[in-house]
Protein backbone atom coordinates (compact mmCIF):
# COMPACT_ATOMS: atom_id res chain seq x y z
CA UNK A 1 0.00 0.00 0.00
CA UNK A 2 1.46 3.23 -1.36
CA UNK A 3 0.45 5.42 1.86
CA UNK A 4 0.59 9.02 1.91
CA UNK A 5 3.68 9.63 4.18
CA UNK A 6 5.34 7.01 1.74
CA UNK A 7 4.54 9.70 -1.55
CA UNK A 8 5.52 12.80 0.77
CA UNK A 9 8.67 10.18 1.11
CA UNK A 10 9.56 9.74 -2.07
CA UNK A 11 8.82 13.46 -3.19
CA UNK A 12 10.37 15.50 -0.35
CA UNK A 13 14.19 15.23 -2.09
CA UNK A 14 12.34 17.30 -5.11
CA UNK A 15 10.22 19.33 -3.18
CA UNK A 16 14.01 20.42 -1.03
CA UNK A 17 15.90 20.61 -4.77
CA UNK A 18 13.07 23.08 -5.87
CA UNK A 19 13.05 25.27 -2.84
CA UNK A 20 17.35 25.33 -3.20
CA UNK A 21 17.05 26.16 -6.74
CA UNK A 22 14.30 28.79 -6.80
CA UNK A 23 16.80 31.71 -5.85
CA UNK A 24 18.35 31.08 -9.01
CA UNK A 25 15.49 30.86 -11.28
CA UNK A 26 14.34 34.37 -9.41
CA UNK A 27 17.40 35.92 -9.67
CA UNK A 28 18.05 35.34 -13.68
CA UNK A 29 13.89 36.39 -14.31
CA UNK A 30 14.63 39.77 -11.86
CA UNK A 31 17.44 40.57 -13.94
CA UNK A 32 16.46 39.71 -17.35
CA UNK A 33 13.05 41.05 -17.26
CA UNK A 34 13.60 44.55 -14.52
CA UNK A 35 17.27 45.50 -15.70
CA UNK A 36 17.79 44.43 -18.82
CA UNK A 37 14.16 44.88 -19.88
CA UNK A 38 14.63 41.79 -22.16
CA UNK A 39 12.48 38.34 -22.82
CA UNK A 40 14.05 34.87 -22.06
CA UNK A 41 15.44 33.30 -24.84
CA UNK A 42 14.51 29.62 -25.47
CA UNK A 43 11.36 29.44 -22.71
CA UNK A 44 11.32 25.39 -23.84
CA UNK A 45 15.24 24.81 -23.29
CA UNK A 46 14.94 26.87 -20.23
CA UNK A 47 12.54 24.92 -18.42
CA UNK A 48 13.49 21.40 -19.75
CA UNK A 49 16.89 22.31 -18.37
CA UNK A 50 15.69 23.12 -14.99
CA UNK A 51 13.88 20.01 -14.91
CA UNK A 52 16.91 18.19 -15.40
CA UNK A 53 18.47 20.46 -12.73
CA UNK A 54 15.84 19.71 -10.06
CA UNK A 55 15.81 15.70 -10.62
CA UNK A 56 19.67 15.61 -10.78
CA UNK A 57 20.05 17.37 -7.77
CA UNK A 58 17.03 15.36 -5.98
CA UNK A 59 18.71 12.19 -7.28
CA UNK A 60 22.55 12.81 -6.15
CA UNK A 61 21.24 14.16 -2.54
CA UNK A 62 19.53 10.44 -2.33
CA UNK A 63 22.33 8.80 -3.33
CA UNK A 64 24.97 10.55 -1.01
CA UNK A 65 22.66 9.48 1.82
CA UNK A 66 22.32 5.94 0.76
CA UNK A 67 25.74 5.63 -0.87
CA UNK A 68 28.90 8.11 -0.59
CA UNK A 69 28.45 8.91 3.17
CA UNK A 70 27.84 4.91 4.48
CA UNK A 71 30.42 3.90 2.63
CA UNK A 72 33.39 7.00 3.51
CA UNK A 73 31.81 6.09 7.23
CA UNK A 74 32.36 2.78 6.78
CA UNK A 75 35.51 2.48 5.48
CA UNK A 76 36.67 4.89 8.33
CA UNK A 77 35.30 3.07 10.67
CA UNK A 78 37.41 -0.81 9.65
CA UNK A 79 40.43 1.09 9.27
CA UNK A 80 39.78 2.43 12.91
CA UNK A 81 39.19 -0.97 13.81
CA UNK A 82 42.35 -2.28 12.27
CA UNK A 83 44.57 0.00 13.53
CA UNK A 84 47.05 0.08 10.56
CA UNK A 85 47.99 3.46 10.39
CA UNK A 86 50.42 3.51 7.18
CA UNK A 87 47.05 1.74 5.24
CA UNK A 88 44.93 4.51 6.59
CA UNK A 89 47.32 7.14 5.51
CA UNK A 90 47.84 5.46 1.68
CA UNK A 91 44.25 5.54 1.24
CA UNK A 92 44.01 9.08 2.22
CA UNK A 93 46.76 10.10 -0.14
CA UNK A 94 45.02 7.84 -3.22
CA UNK A 95 41.81 9.42 -2.10
CA UNK A 96 43.42 13.04 -2.60
CA UNK A 97 45.05 11.96 -5.45
CA UNK A 98 42.59 9.70 -7.39
CA UNK A 99 39.59 12.65 -7.02
CA UNK A 100 41.82 15.14 -8.37
CA UNK A 101 43.69 13.80 -11.27
CA UNK A 102 40.78 13.56 -13.61
CA UNK A 103 39.18 16.31 -12.53
CA UNK A 104 37.98 17.84 -15.65
CA UNK A 105 38.12 21.92 -14.34
CA UNK A 106 42.32 21.04 -13.25
CA UNK A 107 42.95 19.64 -17.02
CA UNK A 108 41.29 22.99 -17.91
CA UNK A 109 42.79 25.09 -15.71
CA UNK A 110 46.61 23.34 -16.26
CA UNK A 111 46.24 23.44 -20.31
CA UNK A 112 45.53 27.62 -19.50
CA UNK A 113 48.54 27.34 -17.20
CA UNK A 114 50.52 25.98 -20.16
CA UNK A 115 49.43 28.97 -22.91
CA UNK A 116 50.32 31.81 -20.15
CA UNK A 117 53.60 30.30 -19.51
CA UNK A 118 54.43 29.67 -23.43
CA UNK A 119 53.41 33.36 -24.03
CA UNK A 120 55.30 34.29 -20.64
CA UNK A 121 58.53 32.66 -22.64
CA UNK A 122 58.97 30.69 -19.63
CA UNK A 123 58.62 27.28 -21.49
CA UNK A 124 58.85 26.78 -25.58
CA UNK A 125 55.98 27.40 -27.84
CA UNK A 126 56.03 23.69 -29.12
CA UNK A 127 52.68 21.58 -28.28
CA UNK A 128 55.64 18.93 -26.31
CA UNK A 129 56.41 21.32 -23.53
CA UNK A 130 53.38 22.97 -23.33
CA UNK A 131 51.70 19.19 -23.02
CA UNK A 132 54.74 18.46 -20.55
CA UNK A 133 54.29 21.90 -18.76
CA UNK A 134 50.52 21.16 -18.15
CA UNK A 135 51.13 17.20 -17.34
CA UNK A 136 53.08 18.57 -14.30
CA UNK A 137 51.57 20.72 -13.19
CA UNK A 138 48.36 18.47 -13.38
CA UNK A 139 50.45 15.81 -11.17
CA UNK A 140 51.56 18.39 -9.19
CA UNK A 141 48.05 19.41 -7.54
CA UNK A 142 46.81 15.75 -7.40
CA UNK A 143 49.95 14.95 -5.82
CA UNK A 144 49.48 17.97 -3.40
CA UNK A 145 45.79 16.96 -2.52
CA UNK A 146 46.87 13.26 -1.50
CA UNK A 147 49.27 15.02 0.78
CA UNK A 148 46.70 17.65 2.04
CA UNK A 149 44.64 14.51 3.13
CA UNK A 150 47.06 12.83 4.51
CA UNK A 151 48.14 15.73 6.48
CA UNK A 152 44.47 16.36 7.30
CA UNK A 153 43.99 12.71 8.68
CA UNK A 154 47.43 12.48 10.56
CA UNK A 155 45.80 15.92 12.15
CA UNK A 156 42.82 13.81 13.63
CA UNK A 157 45.05 10.99 14.95
CA UNK A 158 47.44 13.19 16.61
CA UNK A 159 44.53 15.71 17.81
CA UNK A 160 46.73 18.68 16.19
CA UNK A 161 44.10 22.16 16.64
CA UNK A 162 43.50 23.08 13.23
CA UNK A 163 43.90 26.92 13.12
CA UNK A 164 47.29 26.64 13.97
CA UNK A 165 48.13 24.07 10.92
CA UNK A 166 45.73 26.61 8.55
CA UNK A 167 47.11 29.87 9.74
CA UNK A 168 50.32 28.92 9.51
CA UNK A 169 49.86 27.59 5.90
CA UNK A 170 47.73 31.19 5.16
CA UNK A 171 51.16 32.41 6.10
CA UNK A 172 53.74 30.57 4.06
CA UNK A 173 51.44 30.88 1.21
CA UNK A 174 51.66 35.17 1.48
CA UNK A 175 55.68 34.58 2.31
CA UNK A 176 55.66 32.11 -0.64
CA UNK A 177 53.96 34.74 -2.68
CA UNK A 178 56.58 37.45 -2.85
CA UNK A 179 59.00 34.75 -4.33
CA UNK A 180 56.77 32.70 -6.84
CA UNK A 181 57.09 33.83 -10.16
CA UNK A 182 54.13 36.39 -10.87
CA UNK A 183 52.86 34.31 -13.69
CA UNK A 184 52.33 31.32 -11.87
CA UNK A 185 50.28 33.14 -8.45
CA UNK A 186 46.64 33.05 -10.10
CA UNK A 187 47.02 29.92 -11.13
CA UNK A 188 48.15 28.80 -7.53
CA UNK A 189 45.39 30.56 -6.01
CA UNK A 190 42.90 29.05 -8.38
CA UNK A 191 44.34 25.19 -8.31
CA UNK A 192 43.34 25.70 -4.32
CA UNK A 193 39.30 26.08 -5.58
CA UNK A 194 39.24 22.94 -8.20
CA UNK A 195 40.64 20.57 -6.35
CA UNK A 196 37.59 20.29 -4.48
CA UNK A 197 35.07 18.27 -6.33
CA UNK A 198 31.65 17.31 -5.68
CA UNK A 199 32.25 13.57 -5.05
CA UNK A 200 35.31 14.42 -3.31
CA UNK A 201 33.58 16.99 -0.58
CA UNK A 202 31.21 14.28 0.86
CA UNK A 203 33.91 11.53 0.37
CA UNK A 204 36.54 12.91 2.58
CA UNK A 205 33.42 14.73 4.69
CA UNK A 206 32.62 11.25 5.67
CA UNK A 207 36.07 10.28 6.15
CA UNK A 208 36.88 12.59 8.58
CA UNK A 209 33.86 12.33 10.81
CA UNK A 210 34.09 8.91 10.51
CA UNK A 211 37.67 9.09 11.36
CA UNK A 212 37.28 11.52 14.50
CA UNK A 213 33.81 9.37 16.30
CA UNK A 214 35.82 5.56 16.01
CA UNK A 215 39.12 7.30 17.40
CA UNK A 216 38.94 7.83 21.44
CA UNK A 217 39.69 11.56 22.81
CA UNK A 218 38.53 12.83 19.46
CA UNK A 219 35.44 15.15 18.65
CA UNK A 220 33.88 14.39 15.07
CA UNK A 221 32.73 18.45 15.13
CA UNK A 222 35.83 19.37 16.46
CA UNK A 223 38.12 16.76 14.78
CA UNK A 224 35.96 15.61 12.07
CA UNK A 225 36.03 18.43 9.86
CA UNK A 226 38.88 20.80 8.37
CA UNK A 227 39.95 18.45 5.58
CA UNK A 228 38.72 20.07 2.82
CA UNK A 229 40.57 23.25 4.51
CA UNK A 230 44.21 21.30 4.02
CA UNK A 231 42.47 20.02 0.66
CA UNK A 232 42.09 23.99 -0.58
CA UNK A 233 45.33 25.45 1.27
CA UNK A 234 48.09 22.76 0.54
CA UNK A 235 47.35 22.63 -3.72
CA UNK A 236 48.46 26.16 -3.12
CA UNK A 237 51.63 25.76 -1.84
CA UNK A 238 52.80 23.02 -3.95
CA UNK A 239 52.15 24.95 -6.94
CA UNK A 240 53.88 27.56 -6.22
CA UNK A 241 56.65 25.80 -5.44
CA UNK A 242 56.18 24.01 -9.15
CA UNK A 243 56.45 27.48 -10.53
CA UNK A 244 59.57 28.40 -8.65
CA UNK A 245 61.42 25.21 -9.26
CA UNK A 246 60.82 24.85 -13.20
CA UNK A 247 62.18 28.33 -13.59
CA UNK B 1 18.55 13.53 -30.39
CA UNK B 2 21.35 16.09 -29.71
CA UNK B 3 19.72 16.15 -26.04
CA UNK B 4 20.92 12.20 -26.00
CA UNK B 5 24.09 12.98 -27.32
CA UNK B 6 25.00 15.64 -24.24
CA UNK B 7 23.69 13.63 -21.64
CA UNK B 8 25.47 10.74 -23.17
CA UNK B 9 28.80 13.09 -23.38
CA UNK B 10 27.89 14.78 -19.57
CA UNK B 11 27.52 11.01 -18.12
CA UNK B 12 30.66 9.90 -19.90
CA UNK B 13 32.68 12.48 -18.61
CA UNK B 14 31.21 12.55 -15.14
CA UNK B 15 32.29 8.76 -15.40
CA UNK B 16 35.99 9.53 -15.73
CA UNK B 17 36.06 11.61 -13.29
CA UNK B 18 34.28 8.93 -10.66
CA UNK B 19 36.42 5.83 -12.43
CA UNK B 20 40.33 6.41 -10.04
CA UNK B 21 37.75 6.89 -6.96
CA UNK B 22 35.99 4.13 -7.19
CA UNK B 23 39.18 1.72 -8.01
CA UNK B 24 40.66 3.18 -4.90
CA UNK B 25 37.61 2.19 -2.44
CA UNK B 26 36.89 -0.99 -4.18
CA UNK B 27 40.56 -1.94 -4.24
CA UNK B 28 40.71 -1.15 -0.62
CA UNK B 29 37.72 -2.46 0.56
CA UNK B 30 38.62 -6.05 -1.11
CA UNK B 31 42.35 -6.17 -0.66
CA UNK B 32 43.17 -4.33 2.59
CA UNK B 33 40.29 -3.87 4.84
CA UNK B 34 38.51 -7.51 3.44
CA UNK B 35 35.56 -6.51 5.37
CA UNK B 36 31.52 -6.89 4.08
CA UNK B 37 29.60 -4.05 3.73
CA UNK B 38 26.83 -3.23 5.34
CA UNK B 39 23.65 -3.00 2.62
CA UNK B 40 26.38 -3.81 -0.39
CA UNK B 41 23.64 -3.33 -3.10
CA UNK B 42 21.69 -0.14 -1.79
CA UNK B 43 25.28 1.52 -1.41
CA UNK B 44 26.11 0.65 -5.05
CA UNK B 45 22.77 2.07 -5.68
CA UNK B 46 23.63 4.87 -4.22
CA UNK B 47 26.57 5.54 -6.14
CA UNK B 48 24.73 4.97 -8.97
CA UNK B 49 22.33 7.85 -8.10
CA UNK B 50 25.02 9.83 -7.70
CA UNK B 51 26.46 9.67 -10.61
CA UNK B 52 23.40 9.66 -12.73
CA UNK B 53 21.87 12.38 -10.75
CA UNK B 54 25.14 14.90 -11.15
CA UNK B 55 25.03 13.94 -14.88
CA UNK B 56 21.83 14.91 -14.82
CA UNK B 57 22.68 18.27 -12.89
CA UNK B 58 25.46 19.28 -15.32
CA UNK B 59 23.41 19.10 -18.20
CA UNK B 60 20.76 20.82 -17.05
CA UNK B 61 23.38 23.60 -15.89
CA UNK B 62 24.70 23.83 -19.07
CA UNK B 63 21.30 23.73 -21.21
CA UNK B 64 19.41 26.79 -18.86
CA UNK B 65 21.55 28.18 -16.59
CA UNK B 66 24.59 28.79 -17.82
CA UNK B 67 24.72 30.38 -20.89
CA UNK B 68 21.73 32.73 -19.89
CA UNK B 69 23.71 33.36 -16.79
CA UNK B 70 26.89 34.27 -18.78
CA UNK B 71 24.85 36.57 -21.39
CA UNK B 72 23.65 38.32 -18.57
CA UNK B 73 26.93 38.91 -16.84
CA UNK B 74 28.75 40.39 -19.90
CA UNK B 75 25.76 42.43 -20.75
CA UNK B 76 25.33 43.98 -16.96
CA UNK B 77 29.04 44.76 -17.49
CA UNK B 78 28.77 45.71 -20.92
CA UNK B 79 29.47 50.34 -20.96
CA UNK B 80 26.73 50.73 -23.29
CA UNK B 81 24.17 49.43 -20.01
CA UNK B 82 26.23 50.83 -17.69
CA UNK B 83 26.30 54.49 -19.28
CA UNK B 84 23.20 54.07 -21.22
CA UNK B 85 21.70 57.43 -20.70
CA UNK B 86 25.56 59.15 -21.88
CA UNK B 87 25.19 56.62 -24.78
CA UNK B 88 21.73 58.08 -25.50
CA UNK B 89 22.78 61.64 -25.74
CA UNK B 90 25.63 60.16 -28.15
CA UNK B 91 28.63 60.35 -25.52
CA UNK B 92 30.61 57.23 -26.20
CA UNK B 93 33.92 57.87 -24.68
CA UNK B 94 33.43 57.42 -21.00
CA UNK B 95 36.19 59.64 -19.38
CA UNK B 96 36.61 58.47 -15.64
CA UNK B 97 35.23 55.30 -13.87
CA UNK B 98 33.06 56.10 -11.16
CA UNK B 99 32.50 52.99 -8.30
CA UNK B 100 29.22 53.91 -8.19
CA UNK B 101 28.12 53.49 -11.80
CA UNK B 102 27.98 49.89 -11.59
CA UNK B 103 25.39 49.30 -8.95
CA UNK B 104 23.22 46.98 -10.91
CA UNK B 105 26.62 44.55 -11.29
CA UNK B 106 27.17 44.70 -7.20
CA UNK B 107 22.88 43.65 -6.98
CA UNK B 108 23.72 41.22 -9.86
CA UNK B 109 26.90 39.85 -7.97
CA UNK B 110 25.10 39.86 -4.82
CA UNK B 111 21.94 38.00 -5.39
CA UNK B 112 23.85 35.53 -7.87
CA UNK B 113 26.53 34.31 -5.18
CA UNK B 114 24.04 34.06 -3.33
CA UNK B 115 21.72 31.75 -5.15
CA UNK B 116 24.15 29.38 -6.74
CA UNK B 117 26.17 28.82 -3.47
CA UNK B 118 22.55 27.61 -2.06
CA UNK B 119 22.52 25.47 -4.91
CA UNK B 120 26.12 23.93 -4.75
CA UNK B 121 25.70 20.15 -3.81
CA UNK B 122 29.17 20.14 -2.29
CA UNK B 123 27.71 22.41 0.28
CA UNK B 124 24.41 20.71 0.44
CA UNK B 125 26.67 17.16 1.64
CA UNK B 126 28.58 18.92 4.01
CA UNK B 127 25.57 20.76 5.93
CA UNK B 128 23.88 17.55 5.68
CA UNK B 129 26.72 16.29 8.02
CA UNK B 130 27.68 19.31 9.67
CA UNK B 131 23.45 19.10 11.07
CA UNK B 132 23.82 15.05 11.91
CA UNK B 133 27.38 15.61 13.52
CA UNK B 134 26.34 18.74 15.67
CA UNK B 135 22.76 17.11 16.51
CA UNK B 136 21.18 19.77 15.20
CA UNK B 137 23.29 22.18 17.03
CA UNK B 138 24.70 23.55 13.47
CA UNK B 139 21.37 23.80 11.23
CA UNK B 140 21.94 22.22 7.64
CA UNK B 141 20.05 25.30 5.65
CA UNK B 142 21.29 28.09 8.51
CA UNK B 143 24.97 27.00 8.23
CA UNK B 144 24.32 27.00 4.10
CA UNK B 145 22.68 30.54 4.39
CA UNK B 146 25.53 31.85 6.18
CA UNK B 147 28.23 30.43 3.39
CA UNK B 148 25.93 31.77 0.65
CA UNK B 149 26.00 35.40 2.67
CA UNK B 150 29.59 35.46 3.01
CA UNK B 151 30.30 34.14 -0.90
CA UNK B 152 27.39 37.02 -1.49
CA UNK B 153 28.97 39.87 0.20
CA UNK B 154 32.58 38.35 -0.66
CA UNK B 155 32.21 39.05 -4.35
CA UNK B 156 30.39 42.33 -4.47
CA UNK B 157 33.36 43.75 -2.23
CA UNK B 158 35.25 41.96 -5.20
CA UNK B 159 33.35 43.18 -8.03
CA UNK B 160 33.99 47.12 -6.34
CA UNK B 161 37.73 46.18 -6.02
CA UNK B 162 37.67 44.89 -10.33
CA UNK B 163 36.18 48.57 -10.50
CA UNK B 164 37.95 50.66 -8.69
CA UNK B 165 41.11 48.84 -9.36
CA UNK B 166 42.61 48.98 -5.75
CA UNK B 167 44.93 45.82 -4.88
CA UNK B 168 44.01 42.42 -4.23
CA UNK B 169 46.46 41.44 -1.83
CA UNK B 170 45.06 44.53 0.73
CA UNK B 171 41.95 42.34 0.61
CA UNK B 172 42.79 39.37 1.17
CA UNK B 173 45.56 40.16 4.12
CA UNK B 174 42.86 42.50 5.64
CA UNK B 175 40.33 39.34 5.43
CA UNK B 176 42.83 37.22 6.77
CA UNK B 177 43.52 38.92 9.44
CA UNK B 178 39.73 39.29 10.47
CA UNK B 179 39.81 35.27 10.39
CA UNK B 180 42.58 35.26 12.71
CA UNK B 181 41.06 37.70 14.97
CA UNK B 182 37.70 35.43 14.73
CA UNK B 183 38.85 32.41 14.66
CA UNK B 184 40.10 33.66 18.85
CA UNK B 185 36.95 34.62 19.68
CA UNK B 186 34.63 32.15 17.85
CA UNK B 187 32.91 29.06 19.38
CA UNK B 188 35.67 26.25 18.75
CA UNK B 189 33.13 24.08 17.23
CA UNK B 190 32.54 25.66 14.15
CA UNK B 191 36.32 26.65 13.00
CA UNK B 192 36.68 23.38 11.12
CA UNK B 193 33.50 23.39 9.77
CA UNK B 194 34.22 27.33 8.72
CA UNK B 195 37.33 26.78 7.27
CA UNK B 196 35.77 23.64 5.16
CA UNK B 197 33.02 26.11 3.89
CA UNK B 198 35.85 28.21 2.16
CA UNK B 199 36.66 25.27 0.22
CA UNK B 200 33.06 23.86 -0.88
CA UNK B 201 32.01 27.47 -2.07
CA UNK B 202 33.93 27.08 -5.29
CA UNK B 203 32.33 24.58 -7.29
CA UNK B 204 30.15 23.59 -9.74
CA UNK B 205 27.87 26.22 -10.14
CA UNK B 206 28.87 29.30 -8.52
CA UNK B 207 32.83 29.35 -10.26
CA UNK B 208 31.50 29.59 -14.41
CA UNK B 209 28.93 32.15 -13.71
CA UNK B 210 31.45 34.36 -11.22
CA UNK B 211 34.26 33.99 -13.74
CA UNK B 212 31.69 34.94 -16.30
CA UNK B 213 31.15 38.16 -14.06
CA UNK B 214 34.87 38.81 -13.26
CA UNK B 215 35.92 38.19 -16.45
CA UNK B 216 33.32 40.62 -18.19
CA UNK B 217 34.29 43.38 -15.74
CA UNK B 218 37.71 43.02 -16.23
CA UNK B 219 37.15 43.01 -19.99
CA UNK B 220 35.10 46.23 -20.25
CA UNK B 221 36.72 48.34 -17.71
CA UNK B 222 40.07 49.94 -19.09
CA UNK B 223 43.07 49.28 -17.10
CA UNK B 224 41.96 45.65 -15.84
CA UNK B 225 43.41 42.64 -16.95
CA UNK B 226 41.24 39.40 -17.41
CA UNK B 227 43.46 37.46 -16.47
CA UNK B 228 44.45 38.83 -13.10
CA UNK B 229 41.43 40.55 -12.56
CA UNK B 230 39.24 37.05 -13.35
CA UNK B 231 40.24 34.83 -10.82
CA UNK B 232 40.26 37.45 -7.57
CA UNK B 233 36.88 36.99 -7.71
CA UNK B 234 37.08 33.01 -6.67
CA UNK B 235 39.50 34.07 -4.09
CA UNK B 236 36.84 36.27 -2.54
CA UNK B 237 34.30 33.78 -2.59
CA UNK B 238 36.31 31.69 -0.47
CA UNK B 239 37.23 34.02 2.22
CA UNK B 240 34.29 35.38 3.38
CA UNK B 241 32.17 32.55 3.92
CA UNK B 242 35.18 31.31 6.63
CA UNK B 243 34.05 35.23 8.50
CA UNK B 244 30.80 34.91 7.80
CA UNK B 245 30.16 31.08 9.55
CA UNK B 246 32.01 32.43 12.35
CA UNK B 247 30.05 35.40 12.01
CA UNK B 248 26.84 32.72 12.31
CA UNK B 249 27.98 31.01 15.25
CA UNK B 250 28.89 34.16 17.23
CA UNK B 251 25.58 35.63 16.78
CA UNK B 252 23.97 32.17 17.56
CA UNK B 253 25.66 32.32 20.96
CA UNK B 254 24.99 35.85 21.80
CA UNK B 255 21.71 35.09 21.14
CA UNK B 256 21.23 32.60 23.46
CA UNK B 257 23.15 34.66 26.06
CA UNK B 258 21.20 37.71 25.65
CA UNK B 259 18.13 36.54 24.27
CA UNK B 260 16.26 35.72 28.01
Amino acid sequence: MMNLSGLFKATRPLLEALRDLTPIILVILFFQVFVLKQAIPNMEEMLIGMLFVLFGLALFVRGLEIGLFPMGEGMAHAFAKKGNIFWLLLFAFLLGFATTVAEPALIAVAGKAAEVAAQGGIIETTEQAMADYAFGLRMTVALSVGTAIVLGVLRILLGWPLHFCIIGGYFLVVMMTWFAPQEIIGIAYDSGGVTTSTITVPLVTALGVGLASSIRGRNPMLDGFGLIAFASLVPMIFVMLYGMLML
Amino acid sequence: MSMLDLFIDTFVSTMRDVLPITAVLVGFQLLVLRQKIANVWRVIRGFVYVLVGLAFFLMGLQEAIFPLGELMASQLTNPEFIYSELYAQGITTIQTVRWDDYLWVYAFAFSIGLATTLAEPSLIAVGMKAEQVSGGAVSALGLRLAVSLGVAIGVSIGCYRIVTGTDLWLYIIVAYIIVIAQTFRAPSMIIPLAYDSGGVTTSTVTVPLLAALGLGLAATIPGRSPLIDGFGLIAFASVFPIMSVMAYAQIVRWLEKHGK
